[in-house]
Order: C-alpha cells, then structure tokens, then sequence
C-alpha cells in the first residue's frame, strides 16, 4: 500500500528505510572500538589520586617530554604553514613539467608507513647518508638530536596543511586581486590584504590538523630522534617505557594529559576559525 | 590563442619561478629523497640479498600477519563506513554533528595513546586483565589486540570519504526508487552503491594504506613477539634494532612499494572519477 503523502507531517525525512539499523550499526562500533577505550584512559589516571596523577605529570622527564612533542609539533606546524603555502599555491596557480608527479608526492606522507618514514629519515640524515654526509660538513646534525624530531615531524605535517589550502586556493580565483590591482594596490599589499585574510580560515585548520598529527606522532620519530631522556625523548615513547616498567597509570595521565591539550588547541582553532569565517 | 593576463599576486618572471623552484626544492628534499633512500638502502647488496631478507621464516610470517589484518579490519571499515554514512548523510536527527566529530576522533588521538586505552581494558592490569587470564583469553600481545587497535585508528578513513559524497547526492534518487516499490536493500545495492562506487574505493585505498602501515597503536599492543605477534612495520623496526639494515630496509621497501602503489591507484582515481569522488579532491 502506498500512502499518498498530501501535507508534510513528521517524519516525512524518514522516507529512506535503515536509519535505525545504519545508526545503532554506526553507535555500537564507536562506542566499542573508540569511546569505551578512551572512558578507560580517562578514568584510571585517578587511581593515583588527584596528587598522584599531578606528580606523575609535573616529573621532569615527563614534562621535558611533552614540551619536545607540543613544542615541536607547534614549530613543525609553522613551518609547514609557510612552504605548506608556496608548495600549494605553486601546485594551483603555475604550470610546470613534472607537476602531476610531484602534487601526487605529497600524499606520501599518509601512503607510506610511519615506521618506514623513520627508518628512511634516519638513514638520510645518518652521517653517511645523502643528505647527513652534507651537512655533518656544515656543522650541523640532524640524526638523533631534536633537529631530526622536527625534520621527521615537518615531514607527516606537510600534507594536511597543501591538502586543506589546495582546493581553497583553486576556488578563490583571481577577481579580487585584480580589483585590487586595478585599483593601484602594491603586489605585496594584495597578498596581504585580500589573498591571505580569505586563506587564513583554511590555513588554520590545515596547521591545526598538522599540528594535532604531530603531537602524537610515533613510528616516524623514534628512529631519528635518538630519544635521550631530557633531550630528544618525545611523549608517546614515554608512555611506552611507562608501559614497559608496568606503570599503567602513570603511562594514561601522562596519555590523558595529550588528549586534554591536544583537544583544548583543536577547540580554540575551531572557534578562531569560525570567527574568521563570520567576519568576512 | 590568446594569452590571458597574469593575475597580480603571480608577479614576473622571477617571482614564479622563485616559487616554483622553492617549492620543488622542498618537495625533493622532504618527501622524494626519503623514498628514495629505502630502495637505495634495500639494494645496497644487491637483489639476491634484498630477496633473502624477505623470504626468512620471520619476515614471512610478519607479511601473512600484516594480510591478515587487513583482511579482517578492511572489511570491518567498508560495512562502518557505509552504515555511518548511510545514517549520517541520508538522514536528519539531533545530534548529528556530534556523531560526526565523534566519527572524526581517532584522527586527533595519538596512536600510542588509542594502543595504551586497550592496554588499560585488557592488558595484565586492565579491568578485565584478571578474568582474561583466568579464562586463559588473550587479547593484549595476540591478533584481537592488534586487531582493535588498528580498527581504531582507520575507523574514520572510509566513513570520511563516504559522508560529503552522500550528501552531495542528495536522497531523490533513492526516494524515487523506494516510492516506486523497490525494496531498502535493492534500492541501496542498486541505486546508492553505483553512485559511491569509486568514492568508496578511495576510502578503502587509503584505509588499507594506514591498516597495513599502523606502527604506534599496533606496537604498543602487540608485545614484538617474533614470527607471532610482528606486522611487518614492526618488523622493519625489530631488524632495524639489530642493525640488521639489508633486512629491515628490505621489508621497509616492500612497504614503500605498496604506498607508490596507493598514491599511483589514488592518483588515477582522482584524474579519471574526479567527480564521482568527494569535492574536497578534485584538483
């Protein structure tokens, strides 16, 4: 029997059949699989009590290491804001051979497993290595120093920030430029006025997701990063020794602590960008 | 033909080719010259040794581990992919923003961090640590452990890539097929699935990629036991310790192997079905 639907009525939107079945599908995986997991990664922390749980997180080491994670994400992610920009922007705008091959490399670093990533940096910046050799002369060295934490950490970053720019870049056209232009306004000042204020939105949220894959970054890490204590030893491999030496609720504050920072700067982003979006 | 006029920011000559040169410069550096490295260090001793490296009992068992989770998880993402997308696109409800960052949040988890959440469920002293162990269940440092761990980290990747797609689509055509009698199922094999088909595709691409490639969260759940519990990033990572460098860059190439692979089925993807696949990667 087919009812003839004559005036919209509640649940008109239910027309479509498995919501029920699709959703509960959808609830019961997320909740097995990513939320009551992570309910036990918020609760046993506690088990050490309130100052329990701030002095396993307050602990030299812990704290150096969590500064090396966040700090270094943050300075890998500004890096890649500004040649994750030119990289972008070249790919849109300019024309030039080879160009296919290299936009498709920049999806390397999500293609390519994070512990082949590290394996292949410390071997490049190694003092025999192609491009260590080279600058061991100039002084400087990379391999097992935080240099080569930031080296590895640039590297996964650098897709999320050309990926999230690349199709606003190609939407956004020319036409406000040129008015600009026409208007008798400076290279510079166009660039500064009119073509990075409307990227801005979509450059935070590609720094945010770069950055936020940055701090819990692992596989490609370890490798180069030496991983001294105090130095070059970064927070997710803390929480592995932690692990290791059957601290478990020393490893999860510490983890807790991750997930409650990286949340709070992924929130503010949002709300940044929003208000960016609102005014223009 | 005419040649159109250069958009301001684009600058002269110079300027260009400033940009461009920098930009391929960096692209060389950072993410070609990596690459190239691990087939360079594989073959240091040639093919014969590189081969050998690969066809030890060990290494072996680690690539039939590292296919058989992707055999499991994969299909796992493809039937959690379609039914949050099913539900998310082609339906209104409260609360469906809040589903879909939830859908969203592994990516913001550090994969060591979601391997340590499944240590603390069902690890030695986890809250079922002592009734697994009565019950001689292993979970932690067996497959159901690498298992959940991976699923927790690709979860997003299909049901990401499905979700703008179905919006897009909009839901008349399924609604016209319903309303001429079709039934859920035949109009969902018949009418929805032709249209994602190549969306989804890219979703599981990019899925497998990630399953097969998982170190952090895999690692920590694992316990690195030799010919048993080893994905082959984990074994990359086992060699490499022992300065066994043929081997472990040997192993480490066939993973490379199998990203070239991934960005080049990507790739033709996004050139032949740009717009079959989600807006975001029409480029």
């Amino acid at each position: 029997m087919v009812a003839i639907a004559d005036t919209p009525r509640r649940g008109t939107n239910r027309v479509l059949p498995g919501f029920g079945l699709s959703l509960g599908f959808t609830l019961f995986c997320l909740a097995t699989i990513v939320l009551i997991p992570l309910t036990a990664l918020a609760i046993r922390p506690w088990s050490l009590g309130v100052g329990g749980v701030i002095a396993a997180v307050t602990a030299p080491r812990v704290v150096a290491a969590l500064t090396l994670s966040f700090g270094g994400a943050a300075i890998a992610a500004s890096i890649n804001a500004v040649m994750g920009f030119v990289v972008a922007w070249t790919l849109v705008r300019y024309r030039f051979p080879g160009k296919r091959v290299f936009d498709a490399l920049i999806d390397l670093p999500f293609a390519l497993p994070t512990a082949v990533a590290g394996v292949a940096l410390s071997a490049l910046y190694s003092e025999n290595g192609w491009l260590g050799g080279p600058l061991s002369l100039l002084g400087i060295k990379v391999a097992y120093t935080p240099l080569g934490v930031l080296v590895a950490l640039i590297f996964i970053g650098l897709p999320f920030v050309v990926r999230t720019l690349q199709p606003v870049i190609a939407e956004m056209g020319a036409d406000a430029e040129e008015a600009a232009a026409t208007l008798g306004a400076a290279p510079a000042r166009i660039f500064l006025r009119v073509t990075l204020p409307a990227l801005l939105p979509a450059l935070l949220t590609g720094v945010g997701l770069a950055w936020a894959r940055a701090v819990g970054e692992y596989g490609s890490v370890i490798f180069i990063a030496g991983n001294l204590p105090m130095k070059s030893e970064i927070a997710p491999l803390l929480i592995i020794i932690k692990l290791e030496q059957f601290d478990y609720a020393g490893a999860a504050a510490i983890g807790l602590v991750m997930l409650v920072l990286a949340f709070t700067v992924i929130l503010v982003l949002n709300l940044v960008q929003a208000r960016l979006t609102a005014r223009r | 033909m005419t040649r159109y006029a250069r958009t301001p920011t684009e600058g002269g000559t110079a300027p260009r080719l400033l940009l461009i040169g920098t930009a391929i410069v960096f692209i060389v550096l950072f993410l070609l010259l990596p690459l190239l490295t691990v087939f360079s260090n594989a073959l240091e001793s040639g093919v014969p040794a590189a081969l050998a490296a690969i066809g030890t009992p060990d290494a072996l068992a680690a690539i039939r581990l590292t296919l058989l989770v992707a055999a499991i998880t994969v299909p796992v993402n493809i039937v959690f992919g379609l039914a949050a997308s099913w539900a998310v696109a082609k339906h209104d409800f409260r609360g469906k923003s809040l589903l879909t960052a939830l859908i969203d949040l592994p990516f913001s988890v550090s994969p060591v961090v979601a391997g340590l959440a499944f240590v603390l469920i069902f690890g030695l002293q986890g809250w079922f640590g002592p009734w697994l162990r009565a019950h001689d269940i292993r979970i932690i440092f067996a497959l159901p452990g690498i298992l959940l761990a991976t699923l927790f980290v690709s979860f997003p990747f299909v049901a990401r890539e499905l979700i703008p797609l179905m919006a897009d689509q909009g839901r008349d055509e399924e609604e016209a097929a319903i309303s001429l009698g079709a039934s859920g199922l035949a109009t969902f094999l018949r009418v929805t699935l032709p249209n994602i088909k190549w969306g989804l595709l890219y979703g599981v691409l990019l899925c497998n990629a990630r399953i097969m490639g998982e170190f952090g969260a895999v690692s920590v759940v694992s316990g690195h036991i030799r010919g048993l519990t080893d994905t082959m990033p984990l074994h990359v990572e086992v060699l490499y310790n022992d300065y066994d460098f043929v081997g472990a860059f040997a192993v480490a190439a066939l993973l490379a192997l199998l990203a070239v692979v991934t960005l080049v089925f990507k790739s033709l993807l996004e050139w032949r079905y740009g717009d079959e696949i989600a807006a975001t990667h029409r480029h």
